[in-house]
C-alpha cells in the first residue's frame, strides 16, 4: 500500500480579467509601492489592487495621487530608494504623465506600468488603440503587448524580472487592450507564490539605491556636456535588454511550463505563403481565421509581436524572409509617416530593408478607437496580402480596413 | 464543436453585480463539465449611468481553441438565451453601446429563449416585446427587478433562480447539477441550491410564433462614412422649437429623432391636467426638457423624451397632479394630453387607475411592493422547506 504525500497545487485556476490578473501578479511579486489615478480602462486594476489589500492578500503602500503626473513621480522616487513598484494609466492619462515618463528612462528606474490601451480622447473615446503606449517608443521604455488574460499575469512577472535586472534597469509598460483584456474574464492559471519566488529575485538597486548608508545624488543638472553620454548609456541598456528578455523567457518556461519564444508567437507559419503580423488581443480572431482559411487549403499564418521595445528586428528579419507576402496590422496610426502607414508597419518595413529578398509588405490600419476586428475584416486583410504575393509587390497603398467609406 | 452564448440585459449600475454573478456562474459551472468560457460586460456606458440598459455576456465552448473567436469581441452576434432581469426592458433598449432602439430579443437565435424575471404574464410581456421573424420561447421566472448583489441589498436568490431556469431551457450548455455545484463553490449556501432547483421546476415557458408581439418598428440610425461626415468633429445644433404639434400656440422643443434615451425609464409621470395650476415647475426643472407646452399652457410629458427621473413629481406643488407610476403599467408612449382632450372622462378613469397602482407600491429600491421580500423568501423559491 502506498501513501500519497499531499502536495500543494502549484497553480490555481480562476475566472478573472486581464486587469485582475495583473493585480494578482502585483501580490505574487510582493510589490512595495503602487500608485494610481483613475482613468478607464486602466482603473479596473485599481479596483482589484484595492480588493487584494482589503483582503490582506497584498501588503503595500497604495497611494492614489492627485494626477497622473504625481502618480508616476511617486513610484519613480519609490523605485530609487529600492521599492518594487507598479503603476499604470490609459490614453491621455498616460500623456499627462509624459514629463515623468521621459525622465524615468535616463534615471534607469525599473518602473513597471500597465497601459490599458485607449484612444486619445477624441471627445471621450475610450476604446482600444495602441497610440498611447507607442508614444514613448523612442524614449527608453520597454514595451510589450499581452494577448490574453493569462498573458497579462505572465507578462507582468516577466516585466519586473527584466526591468529590475541590473544589466537593464529600464521602465517597462505592459499593454493590455482596453475592454478585450481589461474587462473580459477568462480562465487563468494563477501560479503559487513559491513558483514566482523561484523566478523573480528581490529587487536590488545596488549602488544606485538612494539611502543614508549610500550617499549619492540622483539626477543632477545635465547640459550639453553630458546628455549624449547619458543617452548612449540608456541605448546600451536597451540593447542588453534583448538577452535578458530571452533568458527570462527561458526561465519562465522552465519554472511555469508556459511561454514559447520570447519575442514572437508564430501561428501556423511553418509552410505558410502569406502571413499577417499584429500585436495584442487581435491575435485571437486572427488565429480563428488562419484555421478557417487553412481548412480551405490556403497556406496562411499569423505572427504576434510580443515585445515592441526592444524591437524584435533580427527575429522578424529571419522569419519574414521566408514568406511570399506579409501584411502588418496596426491598431494605431502615424499620420504623415512614410507611406502614411502605421507604426508597426514602418518598423517592419525598415528592418526588412536588409533582407536579401524583397518581400512585399502590405500595411493595414484596423480596429481604431476599439472598433472590433472581426473575422470578415481579418479575411479581407488576408485576401489583400494574398494578392500582393501573387503580384510580387505590395504597392504604395495603406489599407484602412473596417472604416465606413 | 458547439459554442453557447447567453446575454443578460440589465439596468446599470443597480443590477450589474446580479448580472455578473449569473454570467460568472455559467462559466464556472461549465468548467465542471470540462468546458471553457468567458464572461464580460458590454464595454459601453461605463461608469454606468443610473438605470441605463446594459449587457453582460457568458460564452461557453467545448475547448479553448473554439473559444478564441469570441475572446476579442464586444458581444456575440447571436445568443442562445437572452436573460432580462427587469421586465420594463422588454420594450426595447437604447444604450451608449449601440444606436437606435434594439428589441430585447434582437440577438436571440431562432428557437432560442428569452428568460424574463417578471410578475407579468406572457401575454402582457408579448405586448412589449417586438415581433420577430423567427420563433422563440418566452420563459418567465416569477420575480421582481432585483438589486441582489448591490451593496447592502438583500440576496433574493434571483441569480440562482435564473440559473435554475437556464438549466431547464438550455440544458445542453450546462446541466442543473453543475450549476448546483458551482453555487456551493461560490456561496456555500444550500438554500441557494434549493432556490435554483425550484426555479428549474417552476419556470414557465411559452412558445412565441413568428410575427407575434409588439408590431412597432424600432427607430434606427444610419451612420455616415468618412467622406460624408462633417469634418472637425462638428455636428449641427438642434433647431429651435416651435408651436405645440406644429401649430400656433404652445411650445415643443426639437428633439433628436435618433437618440431618445426613454428606455432608461422604469417609472413614468402621469399628469392630472384638471388640477394643474400651470406653475411651470415641472417644465422648468425637467433635466431632459421632456414637457411639451400645450396651447392652454398645460404641460404634457413627452414619453419619447422622458427618462423617468421623477423630478417633476418632486417639484409639483399640487397633490397627485404628477404621479410616478411603474413603467410596466404602460404599453405605449402616446400623449396623455391628447388622450385627455379626446376623452376627458376616460382619461380621468385611466389616471385614477394608474395612481391607485402607484399607491400600492413602496418606492423601495429593488422591491416591487411592500412585503415582497418576506413573501418571496417564504412562499416562492427562496429558503428552506422547514
Amino acid at each position: 500500500m502506498t501513501t500519497e504525500t499531499p502536495t500543494q497545487p502549484l497553480e490555481t485556476e480562476e475566472l478573472i480579467s486581464g486587469s485582475e490578473a495583473i493585480a494578482r501578479a502585483c501580490a505574487l511579486a510582493d510589490v512595495d509601492v503602487i500608485t494610481a489615478y483613475p482613468i478607464r480602462p486602466y482603473d479596473t486594476v485599481m479596483q482589484f489592487v484595492s480588493k487584494l489589500i482589503a483582503n490582506g492578500e497584498l501588503k503595500c503602500e497604495y497611494i492614489v495621487a492627485e494626477s497622473e503626473h504625481s502618480q508616476f513621480e511617486i513610484v519613480k522616487h519609490a523605485s530609487a530608494v529600492g521599492a518594487r513598484v507598479f503603476t499604470g494609466s490609459s490614453g491621455v492619462g498616460w500623456f499627462y504623465a509624459f514629463e515623468v515618463l521621459a525622465v524615468t528612462c535616463g534615471l534607469r528606474i525599473p518602473m513597471v506600468a500597465m497601459v490599458g490601451n485607449r484612444a486619445l480622447d477624441d471627445p471621450g473615446a475610450f476604446g482600444c488603440e495602441h497610440n498611447d503606449a507607442l508614444a514613448v517608443r523612442d524614449l527608453g521604455w520597454m514595451l510589450n503587448w499581452a494577448a490574453t488574460a493569462q498573458d497579462c499575469i505572465d507578462t507582468a512577472l516577466l516585466a519586473w524580472r527584466v526591468a529590475e535586472d541590473p544589466r537593464v534597469f529600464l521602465p517597462c509598460a505592459i499593454s493590455t487592450d482596453g475592454a478585450f483584456l481589461t474587462h473580459s474574464q477568462q480562465i487563468v492559471q494563477v501560479p503559487d507564490k513559491s513558483l514566482v519566488d523561484r523566478f523573480l529575485p528581490p529587487y536590488d538597486r545596488g549602488k544606485f539605491q538612494l539611502h543614508p548608508d549610500n550617499p549619492i545624488t540622483i539626477a543632477p543638472q545635465v547640459n550639453e556636456d553630458w546628455l549624449m553620454e547619458i543617452r548612449r548609456q540608456t541605448d546600451a541598456a536597451m540593447r542588453r535588454a534583448r538577452d535578458v528578455i530571452t533568458e527570462a523567457h527561458e526561465d519562465f518556461k522552465r519554472i511555469f511550463g508556459r511561454g514559447g519564444d520570447p519575442f514572437l508567437e508564430e501561428y501556423m507559419t511553418d509552410d505558410a505563403d502569406v502571413v499577417l503580423i499584429g500585436m495584442g488581443s487581435l491575435t485571437l480572431p486572427l488565429k480563428v481565421t488562419v484555421r478557417r482559411l487553412r481548412e480551405k487549403g490556403h497556406k496562411v499564418g499569423f505572427i504576434r509581436v510580443k515585445w515592441f521595445r526592444p524591437f524584435p528586428g533580427p527575429e522578424l528579419l529571419e522569419s519574414l524572409s521566408r514568406f511570399k507576402a506579409v501584411g502588418v496590422i496596426d491598431r494605431d496610426y502615424s499620420l504623415g509617416s512614410p507611406l502614411n502607414g502605421g507604426v508597426l508597419f514602418n518598423e517592419v518595413r525598415s528592418i526588412m530593408y536588409s533582407a536579401e529578398k524583397r518581400v512585399p509588405i502590405v500595411g493595414f490600419i484596423a480596429g481604431l478607437g476599439g472598433r472590433e476586428i472581426t473575422i470578415p475584416v481579418t479575411k479581407e486583410m488576408f485576401e489583400v496580402t494574398q494578392k500582393a504575393a501573387e503580384k510580387g509587390e505590395a504597392g504604395q497603398e495603406i489599407h484602412w480596413v473596417g472604416v465606413r467609406e | 464543436m458547439t459554442t453557447y452564448a447567453v446575454e443578460v440585459v440589465y439596468r446599470g449600475i443597480f443590477q450589474k453585480s446580479l448580472s455578473r454573478n449569473i454570467c460568472r456562474s455559467i462559466v464556472l459551472a461549465s468548467r465542471l463539465e470540462g468546458k471553457i468560457g468567458t464572461a464580460f460586460g458590454r464595454y459601453g456606458d461605463s461608469p454606468e449611468r443610473n438605470g441605463i440598459p446594459a449587457k453582460y455576456f457568458a460564452v461557453v465552448a467545448d475547448d479553448a481553441v473554439e473559444l478564441e473567436e469570441v475572446l476579442a469581441q464586444y458581444e456575440p452576434t447571436q445568443v442562445d438565451v437572452s436573460i432580462v432581469v427587469d421586465d420594463t426592458l422588454c420594450k426595447g433598449v437604447e444604450s451608449w453601446a449601440w444606436y437606435g432602439l434594439q428589441p430585447i430579443n434582437a440577438l436571440t437565435k431562432p428557437n432560442g429563449t428569452v428568460i424574463v424575471t417578471s410578475y407579468q404574464d406572457p401575454e402582457q410581456l408579448k405586448e412589449d416585446i417586438h415581433a420577430k421573424d423567427q420563433p422563440y420561447d418566452l420563459a418567465i421566472v416569477k420575480g421582481s427587478k432585483s438589486f441582489s448583489g448591490l451593496w447592502v441589498y438583500k440576496d433574493d436568490h434571483t441569480d440562482v433562480r435564473v440559473l435554475g431556469a437556464l438549466a431547464k431551457v438550455c440544458p445542453d450548455m450546462v446541466g442543473l447539477d453543475s450549476y448546483k455545484e458551482a453555487i456551493i463553490q461560490q456561496w456555500e449556501d444550500q438554500r441557494k441550491v434549493t432556490s435554483a432547483e425550484r426555479a428549474h421546476g417552476r419556470v414557465h415557458v411559452t412558445p412565441v410564433e413568428p410575427g407575434e408581439g409588439n408590431p412597432e418598428e424600432p427607430f434606427t440610425f444610419d451612420m455616415p462614412g468618412w467622406h460624408d461626415m462633417e469634418e472637425a468633429l462638428v455636428i449641427p445644433a438642434v433647431k429651435p422649437g416651435g408651436g405645440f404639434r406644429g401649430g400656433e400656440g404652445g411650445f415643443e422643443p426639437v428633439r433628436s429623432a435618433v437618440f431618445k434615451k426613454f428606455s432608461t425609464r422604469t417609472m413614468r409621470p402621469v399628469v392630472n391636467f384638471e388640477t394643474c395650476t400651470k406653475c411651470t415647475l415641472c417644465w422648468l426643472q425637467c433635466p431632459d426638457s421632456c414637457f411639451d407646452v400645450t396651447p392652454e399652457t398645460l404641460y404634457d410629458a413627452n414619453m419619447e423624451a422622458c427618462c423617468g427621473c421623477g423630478v417633476c413629481e418632486d417639484v409639483c406643488p399640487v397633490p397627485d397632479c404628477i404621479t410616478m407610476v411603474n413603467e410596466e403599467a404602460f404599453t405605449d408612449n402616446a400623449s396623455q394630453y391628447e388622450h385627455w382632450k379626446r376623452d376627458r372622462d376616460g382619461y380621468m378613469n385611466w389616471l385614477d387607475e394608474k395612481i391607485a397602482l402607484s399607491k400600492t407600491e413602496v418606492r423601495e429600491h429593488g422591491f416591487h411592493h411592500v412585503g415582497q421580500y418576506e413573501e418571496q423568501s417564504q412562499t416562492a423559491e427562496v429558503g428552506n422547506d422547514d
